[in-house]
């Protein structure tokens, strides 16, 4: 399992430089499902399959779905790439890469003092256990959670609706009622 | 002998059961092509194909030989590498798939403690093939296609999670071979059944089959996302449909038709009758049935299908909880 979790890890950061680096936006979202891929890789060496699967099913299987659909639907083509290129610039990438390599290195730092090894070869955690920890301890968290999901869906749907006709158009000449939709 | 350890021989039998249950999966899928098109002659009162062989039966070695020997062809105004990319991912999620399924009570590749999870993920996945497919070939017919299909999944997806949940509460596991096993007295089509009616229909609209196809519609798209493909890697989206539908079968067959649970014949044989049952309606769907306009068929999977799995997963919960309070 460890060999797994360190390859697994290895090819996430390898996809994710690739998300970063790449011009083709459509190519860019295919490294991001890999990196995705591999993340839920992680957590399955790291005995936690259910929230690896949950990884690959709600986030490579759904959201960037919804990503991939807005970037097909856009069709950047050769003026994206250029613009892409022009932000790959070492003037702009040079700052924030110097903030990350801070964080990079507390985060190293950090994993040196603990005890890396106990963390790789943990216990398998289960659907259920998941499941009792939601509903338990972590209860009012969910909650909060739904809300603002259902917070969101009432937006979005007032946001994308449709506003009627006040009477049903008729159609002059043959009187027909006229397909709104 | 002394490397024929106990180990090895075990390794050695699931590797090779692996391989069967690939080959077969494959190999069905093959074979269905040409079944549906009988079929569909018989209940379209024509011939269908019946010259190649004793009543058409070489007519798949004669497709093989047409599709393997066509002109691999890319156009050049695609996108090469997810061109190439896109049917393989096709084929692989779903045959990827068939390892969770429990063919006999010793037969099938991995007892996962996830496995119906894994399928939604590898269900996740074959999203990507219809899209990137549709996109690399540089085609509009291609792009709608891919277009409707993504859209077509984000609202099948939803509810073919929670129409089998209701499953997964009865057994209380996601392991496939749990599931069957609770169900050697009843099977859970009776206590399930409409999340078993949800889940066939979402289960139609995985693998874009009739009346689901508006991804590869072809009297409007001319066959949509896989208008430019041409030779085997045509045959790979091809074949995928039908693996898909041999995976689907076999999927209802294990969750709510009690796998390979039987009086009498040995288990196998209920499991292969069973799957051969389902496969059978798909075709006959797709005879039956006309195709409904897009919009509907997404207002059908988010105003109907998706509040009567609430319902059923509310109902289902209550009362496991009345009969079993802890």
């Amino acid at each position: 399992m460890e060999i797994a979790f360190y390859l697994s890890g290895l090819i996430a950061v390898l996809a994710t430089l690739g998300v970063i680096t790449n011009t083709n936006p459509v190519h860019a979202l295919l490294y991001l499902i890999v990196s995705l891929i591999s993340v839920a890789l992680v957590f399955f060496a790291l005995g936690a399959p259910f929230a690896g699967a949950l990884e690959v099913i709600v986030y490579a299987g759904a959201i960037m779905v919804l990503f991939v659909f807005v970037v097909m639907m856009l069709n950047l083509g050769d003026q994206g790439a250029a613009q892409e290129r022009a932000w790959l610039k070492p003037r702009i990438w040079l700052g924030p890469s110097l903030l990350a390599a801070v964080l990079l290195v507390t985060l190293i730092a950090t994993l040196w003092s603990g005890d890396a090894g106990r963390m790789v070869d943990g216990e398998i955690l289960t659907a259920k256990a998941v499941g009792t920890l939601l509903f338990g301890p972590w209860l009012m968290v969910v909650e909060l959670g739904a809300m603002l999901l259902l917070a969101a869906l009432v937006t979005a749907s007032h946001v994308g609706r449709t506003i009627p006709p006040d009477k049903p158009r008729i159609n002059a000449e043959s009187g027909a009622r006229k397909e709104v939709s | 002998m002394s490397w024929l350890s106990p180990v090895i021989v075990a390794s050695l039998i699931a590797m090779l059961q692996a391989l069967v249950i690939l080959l077969v999966a494959v190999l069905l899928g093959a074979v269905m092509t040409v079944v549906e098109r009988r079929l569909l002659g018989l209940w379209q009162d024509r011939y269908g194909p019946n010259r190649v062989g004793p009543f058409g039966s070489l007519q798949l070695i004669a497709d093989m030989i047409k599709i393997f020997f066509k002109e691999d062809w890319i156009p050049p105004f695609a996108d090469r590498t997810l061109f190439v990319l896109a049917p393989a991912i096709a084929m692989a999620s779903l045959l990827l798939s068939f390892m969770i399924i429990p063919i006999t009570p010793d037969w099938g590749v991995a007892d996962l403690n996830i496995g119906l999870l894994f399928f939604f993920a590898m269900a996740g996945i074959n999203v990507y093939a219809v899209l990137f497919g549709g996109w690399s070939s540089g085609n509009k017919y291609a792009l709608i296609g891919a277009m409707r299909a993504s859209a077509q999944t984000l609202s099948y997806e939803v509810f073919m999670g929670l129409a089998l949940m209701g499953v997964v509460a009865m057994t209380g596991s996601f392991n496939m071979r749990d599931i069957v096993n609770a169900q050697q007295g009843l099977w859970f089509v009776i206590p399930q059944f409409f999340g078993f009616c949800t889940f066939l229909i979402a289960g139609i609209a995985v693998t874009h089959r009739h009346p689901f196809d508006q991804p590869e519609a072809e009297q409007e798209l001319a066959d949509g996302y896989h208008i430019e493909y041409s030779s085997m890697k045509f045959g790979m989206f091809f074949i995928g449909e039908y693996v898909g539908m041999v995976l689907v079968s076999a999927l209802i067959v294990t969750l709510f038709f009690g796998g390979w649970h039987g009086p009498l014949l040995p288990p196998v044989v209920w499991f292969a009758l069973k799957v051969a049952a389902f496969l059978v309606l798909f075709v006959l769907l797709r005879a039956a049935l006309p195709r409904p306009r897009y919009d509907r068929v997404m207002s059908f999977g988010w105003k109907f299908c998706l509040p009567l799995t609430l319902i059923n997963l509310l109902v289902t919960g209550a009362v496991i909880l009345i009969a079993d309070p802890m």
